[in-house]
C-alpha cells in the first residue's frame, strides 16, 4: 500500500511525505487539525485507480477531512474494502513524471521506466505517445550508480531545474529496490512542487516473498492479517501454500505444477457436472505425512463452499503408500469433522501398496480412482450432487 | 546421445553433506550417475559413505574439479547461499551447474545470471528438478524409476508435471527430461532446450510443458516456428488460476492480462504445436505422432 511504500521511501533517503494513517473519521479529523491547511484523504488499499473510484479527496478544513474519511472508510474498490486513510497535506504538483525499477524476467535483468508525462497510468502514455516512455536496461551486476543514474535522469529528460534532484532520487530510489529485494519499484506520481522540489507523491513497492524469507524478517509488518482471507491465514499459520478460489471442489495435491493442473482438470470435468469449480490451491510438497494432510484437508474443509475434496498425488520421491498412511492418518485425526467425499487418485512410486491401504480401509467418504482425468470427473459429480 | 547430460558425466554436489543434498545423492547414485565427491568447505578433506560408495568432500568447487575431472555440479545448499554456491562454481568454470534449491531470491539469480555471462557454465534452475537422461545419469532429484530411455524430449516448468507425464508417456521412454524450474529468473531456458533437442539424434519429438507467468512459452511458440522441425506437443498449467496471486511456483502468476495460460495455449497452437486440455490427453498427443514416425 501507499504508506507501506513510502516508509521504504524515507527509510532509504527518497524524498516524500509519509502523511497520517488512520483508521477512523475522528483520528482522519485530528489528523488534519495537527497538519493545518488543505490535505488529501487517500484510501489505503492495494489497487490501482483509487481517484477514479472517489477514494481520494481533497479537504479544505478538518470537518472536510472528517467527512471524506466517514466516506472513503469501508468503501470497496476493486473488491478490496478500504479500511484505512492515508492524510497527507495537499502540495499541489506543478509537473507529475513517472519512475519505476522492475524485474524484467523476459531478459533476466532488470528495468527501468521513466517518463516525464506522469501523472496517469503508464501505460496509456505507452500507448499514445511511446517517445516519452523511456526504458533503460539495467545489468543486476553493476546497478545503479552516479553515472548510471546521470544517464537515466539523461535520457528520461528530466528539467534542468530538477535534475540534480532526480540523478540523487534515481540512486535513492534503486536502492530500495535492491536492499529491500523489491521485485518493483514505481513512484507515480514524482512531482514537481512548488519551488522546484522533488518529491515521491505515491508509490507502489511489491517485494520478491523467497527474499523476505531469507533476509527481511521485518517485512512481516507489511502483512495486513485481519485483511487476509480467513482460510488463506489459517493455511499461511500451518505452513501451507494455500489459495482461496469461487469453487465447490477442494483440491489438495502435490507439487505446484501438478496442482495447477488438478484445477484445470477440475474445471474442465465440472463442465459436464452443473459448472462446478476448483475450491483452492492446496500445494502440500513432498512430504504428504499424516499432519500435513490432516492440516491441509481441515483447512478446506472449513471452507463452507467446499462440496467434494480431490486428493492428487503422483509419488515421485514419496512413496505412494505414505501418502495413502497420510491419508488414513488424517481421517483418524479429524474424526467427525471428515464430513464431505474425498476423491483420491494415487500414482507413481509404490502406487499397488498405496491404493491397497486405502482399499483395506475401506472408509466410507473415499472414492479411490486410477486416473487423474478420471478422479477429477468424479468429484465433480459428488461436488453436483 | 541425449542433452547436457550423459554416462560420461562426471558429477560433484555442492551441499551433499546436508539433508537433501546426502539423500540425493544416494538416489542419483542408485540412477547410475557418476557422482564422483562433494562440496563443503567445513569438512575438506573427509569422506562420507552415501549408497555403499565412499565419496571424497572438498574445500572448494575448484579443488573438486581438479582432483576428479568433474564437469557438472548440482546445488542443494539453502537459499541464502545458492548466490555464492553458483558464483564459486562459475569461477571455477563447470560446465553445467543445476541448481535444484527452491526459495532463492529473485535478485540473487538475476545477479548469477549477469555474473554467468560470457562464461562457460550452463545453469539449469533454480527452483527445479534437474535433468535426467534415463539409462545413463542424473542430475537432480527426478526418480529414475519413473521411464526409461526413449525417443521423447522433455522441458518442463515443474517438477511433478514432468513426473506425471514421464510416467504417462512410460511406454515409450526419454532421451532426456529437464525441469527448467518455476522462478521467475531461470538459467536454462525452454529455448535453450528445444534447440538441443531439435539437434539431439536420439530426441525424435518434443513434450514443452508450461505455466502461467511470465512470456516463456509465447518466445517457445516463436523459436519453434522458425527452428523446430521435430514435433512439438504441449501443455500448459493454470488456466483457473486467479490474476495477481502467485500459485506455488514463486513465477507462477497472472498479472493483469499478461502470463496467461489461455494466451500461451493460443501461441503455441498457432505455430502448429498440439496443445492437451490435461496431461493424459497430451500424452495421447504424443502417443500418437509416435506411433505414426
Amino acid at each position: 500500500m501507499e504508506y507501506q511504500a513510502k516508509e521504504l521511501f524515507a527509510k532509504h533517503g527518497v524524498t516524500t511525505t509519509l502523511g497520517v494513517v488512520v483508521e477512523t473519521p475522528e483520528a482522519a479529523k485530528a489528523a488534519a487539525e495537527k497538519l493545518g491547511g488543505v490535505t488529501v484523504v487517500k484510501a489505503q488499499v492495494k489497487a490501482g485507480g483509487r481517484g477514479k473510484a472517489g477514494g481520494v479527496k481533497l479537504a479544505k478544513t478538518a470537518d472536510e477531512a472528517f467527512e471524506h474519511a466517514s466516506r472513503i472508510l469501508g468503501m470497496q474498490i476493486k473488491g478490496l474494502t478500504v479500511n484505512r486513510v492515508l492524510v497527507t497535506p495537499a502540495t499541489p504538483p506543478e509537473e507529475e513524471y513517472y519512475f519505476s525499477f522492475l524485474l524484467d524476467r523476459a531478459n533476466r535483468r532488470y528495468l527501468c521506466i521513466a517518463s516525464v508525462e506522469g501523472g496517469v497510468e503508464i501505460e496509456e502514455v505507452a500507448k499514445t505517445n511511446p517517445d516519452a516512455v523511456k526504458q533503460i536496461p539495467i545489468d543486476p551486476g553493476t546497478g545503479v550508480d552516479e553515472a548510471k543514474a546521470r544517464e537515466i535522469a539523461t535520457d528520461a529528460k528530466f528539467p534542468e531545474a530538477v535534475f540534480e534532484q532526480a540523478v540523487t532520487m534515481i540512486q535513492a530510489l534503486y536502492t530500495v529496490f535492491v536492499e529491500e529485494d523489491a521485485t518493483l519499484v514505481e513512484v507515480n506520481p514524482l512531482a514537481r512542487l512548488a519551488g522546484d522540489k522533488l518529491e515521491a507523491l505515491d508509490g507502489k513497492v511489491s517485494l520478491d516473498d523467497n527474499a523476505s524469507e531469507v533476509r527481511h524478517p521485518e517485512h512481516e509488518q507489511f502483512e495486513i492479517r485481519e485483511e487476509a482471507d480467513p482460510l488463506e491465514a489459517k493455511a499461511k499459520d500451518k505452513g501451507l501454500n494455500y489459495v482461496k478460489l469461487d469453487g465447490q471442489v477442494g483440491i489438495i495435491g502435490n507439487g505446484a505444477g501438478l496442482v495447477m493442473s488438478t484445477l484445470d482438470v477440475v474445471a474442465y470435468a465440472g463442465e459436464k457436472h452443473g459448472g462446478v469449480k476448483p475450491a483452492n490451491f492446496l500445494d502440500i510438497g513432498g512430504g504428504a505425512n499424516a499432519q500435513v494432510m490432516a492440516d491441509g484437508l481441515d483447512v478446506i474443509l472449513n471452507d463452507a463452499q467446499v462440496r467434494s475434496v480431490f486428493v492428487n498425488v503422483f509419488g515421485g520421491i514419496t512413496a505412494c503408500d505414505e501418502v495413502a498412511n497420510g491419508i488414513k492418518g488424517a481421517l483418524e485425526i479429524l474424526g467427525d469433522e471428515a464430513s464431505k467425499p474425498l476423491v483420491v487418485r494415487l500414482d507413481g512410486n509404490n502406487v499397488e501398496a498405496g491404493r491397497a491401504i486405502l482399499t483395506e480401509l475401506n472408509h466410507p467418504l473415499v472414492t479411490l480412482v486410477d486416473t487423474m482425468d478420471g478422479a477429477a470427473d468424479k468429484a465433480a459429480e459428488l461436488a453436483n450432487a | 546421445m541425449s542433452i547436457y547430460l550423459n554416462k560420461d558425466s562426471k558429477i560433484i554436489v555442492q551441499g551433499m553433506t546436508g539433508g537433501m543434498g546426502s539423500k540425493h545423492t544416494t538416489l542419483m547414485l542408485e540412477a547410475g550417475s557418476n557422482i564422483v565427491g562433494g562440496v563443503n568447505a567445513r569438512k575438506a578433506g573427509t569422506t562420507v559413505e552415501l549408497g555403499g560408495q565412499e565419496l571424497p568432500v572438498f574445500g572448494t568447487v575448484k579443488e573438486a574439479m581438479a582432483e576428479t575431472g568433474a564437469d557438472v555440479s548440482v546445488v542443494f545448499v539453502p537459499p541464502a547461499f545458492t548466490k555464492d554456491a553458483c558464483i564459486e562454481a562459475i569461477d571455477a568454470g563447470i560446465g553445467l551447474l543445476v541448481v535444484i534449491t527452491e526459495g532463492v531470491p529473485v535478485q540473487d539469480t538475476a545477479e548469477v545470471w549477469s555474473y554467468l555471462q560470457g562464461k562457460q557454465t550452463r545453469m539449469i534452475g533454480p527452483n527445479c528438478p534437474g535433468i535426467i537422461t534415463p539409462g545413463e545419469s542424473l542430475a537432480g532429484i527426478t526418480p529414475h524409476t519413473i521411464a526409461g530411455t526413449g525417443p521423447v524430449g522433455l522441458v518442463s516448468k515443474s517438477g511433478t508435471l514432468t513426473y506425471q507425464m514421464m510416467y504417462e508417456l512410460r511406454d515409450f521412454g526419454f532421451s532426456t527430461a529437464i525441469g527448467i524450474g518455476g522462478d521467475p529468473v531461470i538459467g536454462t531456458t525452454h529455448i535453450d532446450a528445444l534447440e538441443a533437442f531439435e539437434n539431439d539424434p536420439e530426441t525424435q519429438a518434443i513434450v514443452m510443458i508450461g505455466e502461467i507467468g511470465g512470456d516463456a512459452e509465447e518466445r517457445a511458440a516463436a523459436y519453434i516456428k522458425e527452428h523446430v522441425t521435430k514435433p512439438v506437443v504441449g501443455y500448459v498449467a493454470g488456466f483457473t488460476a486467479p490474476e495477481g496471486k502467485t500459485m506455488g511456483h514463486a513465477g507462477a502468476i497472472v498479472s493483469g492480462s499478461s502470463g496467461t495460460a489461455q494466451a500461451k495455449k493460443e501461441a503455441l497452437e498457432a505455430v502448429g504445436v498440439k496443445v492437451g486440455k490435461t496431461p493424459s490427453e497430451t500424452a495421447d498427443l504424443m502417443r500418437e505422432i509416435l506411433k505414426s514416425l
